[in-house]
C-alpha cells in the first residue's frame, strides 16, 4: 500500500485526491503503474477469512438488531424487462411498509429502479422521498446502459442525466468491463468522472453515484481489488459488486476485498467510501455475514445507509419471517409477508 | 478371526438427502430386552424447521405431477418394499422384539396399504370431486385440492405400519409431509426414507425426523408454513395444546388414534388433507 497522502488534510474535490495518490495525470500508463503496483490478493487467504467471519453466531437481541438494520440498509430492487409502473409502485408500497402486520418494522433505505421508473417511483414515494439517514427513502436508478454498458459515452451521459433530472437521488452506473479487461483504465477512470458530472443537478448538488464492477466478469480477486481502487479514484461514492445479472454476483469473499480497498483508503486519505453488494443475498443468515463482515473489516460506523446497502429483492422477505419468528415465538411462512 | 460388525448409522431424511441432526444430537435406540440396536438422529426444532421448508419447496412439483405419475411414484414404492421385505422383517424383529412371522405380518401389511392407497391416487378425486346441479347454464365442479405441506406425528407403538399408514394417504392427493417418526422404533422409518430416496419421489415430498415427539411436535404445530397436522400418534402428547396451536394458523388437525386399529385404512385420511375447490364454467350455448 502507498504512503499516506496528506492524510491529515481533507482534500478538496476527487480530482485532487486522485493526483495525489496517482502522482501523475490518470491516462493508461500512470494508472496501470499504479494499479499493477498494488499487491496481489491471497485469494487463500481471503476466502478463510471471509469464511471465518460467516461464522459468528448472532442471536436473540444481536439478532434482532441485526435484521432491523439489515432492512434500513436494503435498496429494494426490481429490475426486470417486464417492469410496469404499476410493479414500481407496489415495490414503492412494500419499501414505505414492509410489513403492514408489524408498524414498528423500518423503511428500506431506497428503491431501485431502471431510470424510465424513476418518475413512477417518485410519484409513488411523495413525501416520503428523501435521505434515509433522515428515515426517508431514497430513489436509486441504473444507468449507462446497464447492465452489459456496451454503449457510447454520449448515451451513457445522456441516461445517466436524463434519470437525474427525473428525481433520482442515485446513480447506479456499471463500468466498461470491456475496456478494464483490455487494460484502458484511463478510459474507465473517465467514464466514471464523466458519470460524476452528469450526476449534477442545477442546483449545485448533485446525485451519489455508485459504481458497479460487475465482479463476475472481472475474474479475479487482482482484477476485483484494481477496480476498486480505480473507482473509488475516479471519484465513486459507492462501490458496488455487481448487476445482479451475472453469475457470480455478490459473494462475502469479494465483499470483504472491496471493504478491504474502502478501508485503505480511508487511512489514506480520511475520505470514506460505501459498499453495495448486491445479487444473490437471499437470506438473513448470509445478510448478518455481511454485517459482520463490515463491522470487523471498515468498523460499525460503516453500518448506515450513506455508506452500506444491500442491493436485493427477495432478501427483505426472509428477514421479515425471521423478525415475525422473533416476535410470534413461532415460524413463519411466506403466505404471511406480500409477494412483490 | 472374528469379523468386526459395521453398525449403520440412521440419519435424519429432508430434502432428498440423509443430514445429521443440525444439533449434532443422537439418541440410543434399545431392543425390548435392553440391548443396543443403533445411535438414532435426535432432531431439533431447526431440523423440523429446514424439513419444511425443503417440504414446501416439493409442494409445487409433486401436487402439479398428474394423479396418474403419482399413482405409479406410490405403487413403484411398494414393489421396492417387497424387494427390501427381509431387510425390514429383520429390523423389526429385532427392535420390536417379536416372533418373525408377526414381523412378516406386519411389513405384508405396510406393503398392501401402500398399494391400496396408490391405486386411489387417480381415482379419488372421483370420489370426493363432484359435478354440482345449479340453477343456470354452468357446469358447476367440485375438486378436491392438496393442502401443502402436511405435518405428521407417526403412531408410536409400531416401526413401520403405523408410518406407512399415516404418510401414504397424505401423500395421495399431492401433499409433501414431514414425519416425526416413533421414538421407540425408528429404524423402520429411516430404513423406508432410503426406499423414498431410490424411488421416484422428488427430494422434499416425505421427510422424515426421528427424535422426541414432544419436543419437535409443538414447533411444526405453530409453524406458519404448515397446512395441516395429524397428531395420529400424539395419543401420548399434550395433544389438545398441540390442536389450539395449530388453530392459530388454521391448520387442518386429526386427532390422535390409539390402538391396534389407528390410522386403519380409510378415503377420510386423504380427504382430510385436501381443500375443494369449487369452479364455474359456461355451458356451450352453441
Amino acid at each position: 500500500m502507498p504512503a499516506p497522502v496528506n492524510a491529515g488534510t481533507a482534500l478538496a474535490t476527487a480530482r485532487e485526491r486522485a493526483l495525489a495518490v496517482l502522482g501523475g495525470e490518470p491516462d493508461d500508463q500512470t494508472l496501470g503503474r499504479y494499479l499493477h503496483g498494488i499487491p496481489g490478493v491471497d485469494a487463500v487467504g481471503l476466502e478463510q477469512r471471509a469464511a471465518a467471519l460467516g461464522t459468528r453466531s448472532i442471536k436473540t437481541t444481536s439478532k434482532a438488531w441485526a435484521l432491523d438494520r439489515i432492512i434500513e440498509l436494503i435498496d429494494l430492487t426490481t429490475l426486470e424487462g417486464a417492469d410496469t409502473p404499476g410493479k414500481v409502485r407496489s415495490l414503492v408500497a412494500k419499501a414505505l411498509n414492509p410489513d403492514p402486520a408489524d408498524p414498528t418494522t423500518p423503511r428500506v433505505a431506497a428503491v431501485c429502479v431502471y431510470g424510465d421508473m424513476v418518475p413512477f417511483a417518485v410519484e409513488a414515494l411523495g413525501a416520503a422521498h428523501g435521505d434515509p439517514d433522515d428515515g426517508l427513502i431514497s430513489v436509486a436508478a441504473v444507468a449507462t446502459a446497464f447492465p452489459s454498458g456496451r454503449s457510447s459515452l454520449a448515451i451513457k451521459l445522456a441516461d445517466t442525466a436524463e434519470a437525474v433530472a427525473a428525481g433520482a437521488d442515485e446513480i447506479d452506473m456499471v463500468i466498461d468491463r470491456g475496456a478494464f479487461l483490455a487494460g484502458r483504465y484511463g478510459e474507465v477512470f473517465d467514464q466514471i468522472v464523466a458519470v460524476k458530472e452528469a450526476c449534477r443537478r442545477p442546483d449545485g448538488t448533485s446525485a451519489s453515484l455508485k459504481v458497479i464492477l460487475e465482479t463476475g466478469e472481472l475474474v479475479t480477486y487482482d482484477n476485483v481489488r484494481r477496480a476498486s481502487w480505480l473507482s473509488i479514484l475516479a471519484g465513486g461514492d459507492f462501490i458496488k459488486t455487481s448487476t445482479g445479472k451475472v453469475s457470480p454476483a455478490a459473494t462475502l469473499p469479494v465483499t470483504l476485498l472491496m471493504l478491504e480497498v474502502v478501508r485503505d483508503w480511508h487511512r489514506l486519505t480520511g475520505h470514506k467510501v460505501g459498499v453495495k453488494p448486491a445479487g444473490g443475498i437471499r437470506s438473513s443468515k448470509d445478510a448478518i455475514k455481511y454485517l459482520v463482515t463490515v463491522a470487523e473489516t471498515v468498523g460499525e460506523e460503516w453500518l448506515v445507509p450513506h455508506l452500506f446497502r444491500f442491493g436485493a429483492s427477495s432478501l427483505l422477505n426472509d428477514v421479515l419471517l425471521q423478525r415475525q419468528k422473533l416476535t410470534s415465538g413461532h415460524y413463519s411462512g411466506a403466505d404471511y409477508v406480500t409477494i412483490d | 478371526m472374528t469379523r468386526l460388525a459395521v453398525p449403520k448409522t440412521y440419519k435424519l431424511y429432508i430434502g432428498g438427502k440423509f443430514p445429521r441432526s443440525e444439533s449434532g444430537r443422537t439418541y440410543e435406540v434399545a431392543a425390548p430386552d435392553g440391548r443396543f440396536l443403533a445411535n438414532a438422529a435426535l432432531a431439533s426444532r431447526k431440523d423440523a424447521r429446514d424439513a419444511v421448508v425443503a417440504a414446501r419447496a416439493a409442494v409445487s412439483g409433486w401436487a402439479g405431477a398428474t394423479a396418474y405419475n403419482r399413482g405409479q411414484v406410490l405403487y413403484r414404492i411398494a414393489e421396492l418394499l417387497e424387494g427390501r421385505r427381509a431387510q425390514f422383517i429383520a429390523e423389526i424383529e429385532e427392535s420390536e422384539g417379536v416372533s418373525r412371522a408377526v414381523a412378516a405380518a406386519q411389513v405384508d401389511e405396510s406393503i398392501d396399504r401402500w398399494v391400496w392407497y396408490a391405486g386411489w391416487a387417480d381415482k379419488f378425486a372421483q370420489v370426493a370431486g363432484n359435478a354440482n346441479p345449479v340453477a343456470g347454464p354452468y357446469f358447476n365442479i367440485s375438486v378436491p385440492e392438496p393442502t401443502g405441506v402436511v405435518a405428521i406425528v407417526a403412531p408410536q407403538d409400531t416401526s413401520l405400519l403405523g408410518f406407512v399408514s399415516a404418510v401414504a394417504p397424505a401423500l395421495v392427493a399431492g401433499n409433501s409431509v414431514v414425519v416425526v417418526a416413533s421414538e421407540r422404533f425408528p429404524l423402520s422409518a429411516i430404513s423406508l426414507a432410503e426406499v423414498l430416496a431410490t424411488s421416484d419421489v422428488p427430494g422434499g415430498v416425505v421427510n422424515v425426523l426421528t427424535g422426541s415427539p414432544a419436543e419437535i411436535a409443538p414447533w411444526l404445530a405453530s409453524h406458519a408454513d404448515v397446512n395441516a397436522i395429524d397428531l395420529v400418534g400424539a395419543g401420548a402428547l399434550d395433544w389438545i395444546s398441540l390442536e389450539v396451536d395449530a388453530a392459530d394458523t388454521l391448520k387442518r388437525v386429526l386427532r390422535p388414534e390409539n390402538g391396534q386399529d389407528a390410522a386403519a385404512p380409510a378415503l377420510g385420511r386423504i380427504s382430510a388433507f385436501t381443500e375443494t375447490k369449487t369452479v364455474w364454467h359456461t355451458k356451450s350455448l352453441r
